[in-house]
């Protein structure tokens, strides 16, 4: 430990760290725009700047070590004024529509602004003009919004290993974008959205399905049905200000069905139902011979970033389509015959912490004659709005539950929700059919936390599985990398596009800090262990499912309806 | 004579044998070594560059439209300079490239549709006792005005067809 002194004020602060980290730790706020936690510093927006006793110019908090005794002022006039100066100038060529924007009172650069009291337009100069990117089904790119602070380039990059996005050109005429400058929708981008959680301003925003979903519920004709993830209803109260990790599942439903869905059904179902799919296929494989190990395929970033990176693994990928897709595929057949409603008078929309998801719905494969398995995705964020649009104020509501056939869930279901969740559920399930036997049921803690790779090797019956886990893509590429090497111990690894899962999807509610994210994660473990039902094939509804019209796991009207396949992509990159 | 994208693929083939177990420090002498024989930047020629050094498409691109040296459309048959240094950007340059831009329809560092005419914005090419001064294959053109552009356009296009291998001298 060594000593400095933060405004006349002495502080502890640990060798070697930046001085950015010790006044975090202290308690002591600066300002930054270009920082991100756990990635190397890259100094570029100049927000953090402090002064640093017997040093000429400002030093930039996050890239400069702290040393014994260092005086530093983090607000002096000299800060203040070269802060407030920095803010001016990226808004002499920012749009003046904040308004408008998507953004507005939940944007970094609007809220520096207001702290460091700009009030008047300082400077004017030549605006560039810039074309927005709306090709892609997830993800809307604003390069007028953009500010150049390079948290989706390095996000992209040095989080997912994808680098779908970078700087181009030079001095006032950079911006970022990708490959030749192309629309996202040819470019190397698996649609998981993590740029839009960095993304400081209004420059990086999903692709809205608002609009079509209102009108489905305005219209009498169409049947509106709606699923809602394992983890939507850890993070959605957030955006209504309550603390992380508040679980808000039967407030939800009571929620969507004062909009007027006219059912509410739990994609923890579906994950119930991906459950007994995905653990026979692997029983098979395990018995067959391969190709092992078995790839999840729920999280369809993934799936993309296999089929244009790894097209040689596809063969590992399950056939299992995603939750979201067996319950949009089991509504529009079996839940249309049963009700007697024509399919194509069935909307179907799914609430996602995910932004791929919008993706993965719009998939040739997942569209037969013409009529989608789901019709709209909106993420945790829209599903917020839809609320507050309507007036409903979630402290009224008084819970409800989902609709039956498709409302009951294991908590193996719910765990779908974080990193290593898809991976015990599985296990729970396979180990019943490999053996005969239910597994114990406790946590496999090897499995558990938000560590980006995690493994296991568990006995089974007379054999010895081996599992990894992998959340954030450049983890699921260094063990894609092993297994190309020659590692052959695992049977089967669990990949989530998002760092620590589905919890922190692209489509979950913004400047959620580790904390918050670790907070969800607890929730989702603590409804598994208090819940009843903890397995997938022990689901009653998921029995009569099979019973009644599905048959057995693997069957032909289950590979018809809830497997799919996959191929190799070219994209620039 | 276009070049099929096979005996492109081919020749960008040939030059990154020239850089066997290349880095990513290898990138821009790789680039320029492509334009050099390609004439421009293909995105083939980048792809192919970025599965050699294992860079992503990005990156390269990125560090591509930093230099000014590099190009990703062909030259034109006529290619164009414009000088923007400081003694042409006193003499008027810019409402020359303004007028040259509105004449032929393309914009810096473009191609036009037909082939013909390609624009590019250079510093200074040193001849600043002519400026405004553009460059048309490699022949100067001084004392530039809107006026005269026209007829410049109109005079290497007349000499084009006389001579049609006329651009091949330079």
């Amino acid at each position: 430990m060594i000593t400095i002194e933060v405004n006349n004020q002495t502080i502890e602060a640990k060798s070697g760290q930046t001085i950015l980290a010790a006044l975090k730790a202290a308690g002591v706020t600066v300002p930054t725009l270009c920082h991100l936690d756990d990635l190397p510093p890259s100094g570029a927006c100049r927000m953090c700047v402090v002064e640093v006793e017997g040093r000429g110019g400002l030093i930039p908090s996050c890239a400069y070590p702290v040393a014994e005794g260092m005086k530093i002022k983090t607000h002096s006039p000299r800060v203040v004024r070269a802060r407030k100066t920095i803010i001016e100038l990226l808004l002499a060529d920012h749009p003046d529509d904040c308004l408008y924007c998507v953004r507005s009172g939940n944007c970094e650069l609007q809220k520096l602004a207001e702290q460091y009291g700009v009030r008047e337009r300082r400077f004017t100069g030549a605006r560039s003009s810039h074309h927005l990117d709306t090709s892609s089904p997830s993800i809307v790119r604003d390069p007028a919004k953009c500010i150049l602070c390079g948290r989706c380039v390095r996000v992209c990059e040095e989080i997912q290993g994808v680098s779908c996005i970078d700087f181009l050109g030079r001095g006032s005429r950079t911006i970022v974008g990708t490959a030749f400058n192309q629309g996202l929708n040819v470019s190397s981008c698996i649609h998981c959205g993590q740029c839009i959680l960095a993304c400081p301003t209004g420059a990086l925003r999903e692709q809205d399905c608002l609009k079509e979903v209102f009108n489905a519920l305005k219209d009498p004709d169409t049947f509106v049905v709606v699923q809602h993830a394992p983890s939507v209803s850890v993070s959605l109260a957030e955006e209504f200000g309550m603390k992380p990790g508040v679980d808000v599942c039967g407030i939800m439903t009571a929620a969507l069905r004062q909009l007027g869905f006219d059912r509410v059904f739990d994609t923890g179902f579906s994950a119930d139902l991906t459950i007994m799919e995905e653990a026979s296929e692997l029983a098979r494989r395990i018995r067959q011979g391969g190709p092992l190990p078995m790839l999840t395929s729920c999280s369809p970033g993934w799936i993309k970033f296999v089929e244009q990176f790894y097209p040689d693994f596809m063969p590992h990928l399950s056939t299992c389509k995603s939750p979201q897709q067996m319950m949009g595929a089991i509504l529009k057949s079996y839940f249309a015959e049963t009700e007697g409603i024509d399919p194509a008078r069935i909307f179907s929309v799914s609430i996602m912490p995910c932004t791929a998801k919008k993706f993965e719905a719009q998939r040739p494969e997942m569209i037969h004659d013409g009529i989608a398995d789901i019709d709209a995705v909106i993420t945790t964020r829209e599903f917020a709005k839809l609320i507050r649009a309507h007036g409903l104020e979630l402290s009224r509501l008084a819970p409800d539950v989902a609709d039956s056939p498709f409302g009951m869930r294991s908590s193996a279901g719910k765990l779908f929700g974080a990193t290593g969740g898809v991976m015990e559920a599985a296990l729970r399930t396979a180990h019943y059919l490999l053996t005969g036997s239910e597994m114990p049921i406790e946590p496999i803690k090897e499995l558990r936390g938000l560590k980006g790779i995690k493994r296991a090797h568990l006995q089974i019956g007379e054999l010895q599985v081996g599992v990894a886990v992998a959340s954030n893509l450049s983890n699921a590429r260094a063990l894609l990398d092993e297994i190309a090497a020659g590692r052959s111990d695992l049977h089967f690894i669990e990949v989530m596009t998002c760092p620590g899962g589905c919890i922190n999807g692209g489509g979950q509610p913004l400047h959620a800090d580790p904390q918050a994210i670790s907070e969800r994660m607890k929730r989702l473990y603590k409804i598994d262990r208090d819940d009843p039902l903890h397995c997938s094939h022990n689901n009653p509804e998921i029995i009569r499912l099979y019973r009644d019209y599905l048959g057995e796991p693997l069957g032909e009207r289950s590979h018809q309806l809830l497997h799919t396949h996959y191929s190799e992509r070219t994209v620039y990159a | 004579m276009p070049v099929s994208s096979t005996s492109m693929a081919d020749r960008i083939e040939t030059i990154l044998t020239r850089y066997p177990n290349g880095k990513r420090d290898a990138l821009i002498p790789l680039l320029q070594d492509i334009q050099e024989d390609l004439g421009f930047l293909s995105r083939q020629a980048v792809l192919q560059v970025g599965r050699h050094l294992n860079l992503p498409a990005s990156k390269i691109y990125g560090v591509a439209t930093f230099y000014n040296q590099f190009r990703f459309e062909p030259q034109g048959r006529f290619h164009i300079q414009v000088c923007r240094g400081t003694a042409c950007h006193v003499k008027g340059s810019a409402i020359v490239l303004e007028t040259l831009q509105q004449h032929l329809g393309i914009g810096p560092n473009q191609t036009s549709r037909d082939g013909q005419f390609s624009l590019e914005v250079v510093a200074c090419i040193g001849a600043c006792g002519l400026a405004p001064v553009i460059s048309i294959n490699g022949e100067f053109f001084g004392g530039v005005t809107p006026e005269k552009i026209p007829d410049i356009i109109e005079a290497v296009r007349r000499q084009d067809q006389k001579d049609p291998d006329h651009d091949q001298h330079f």
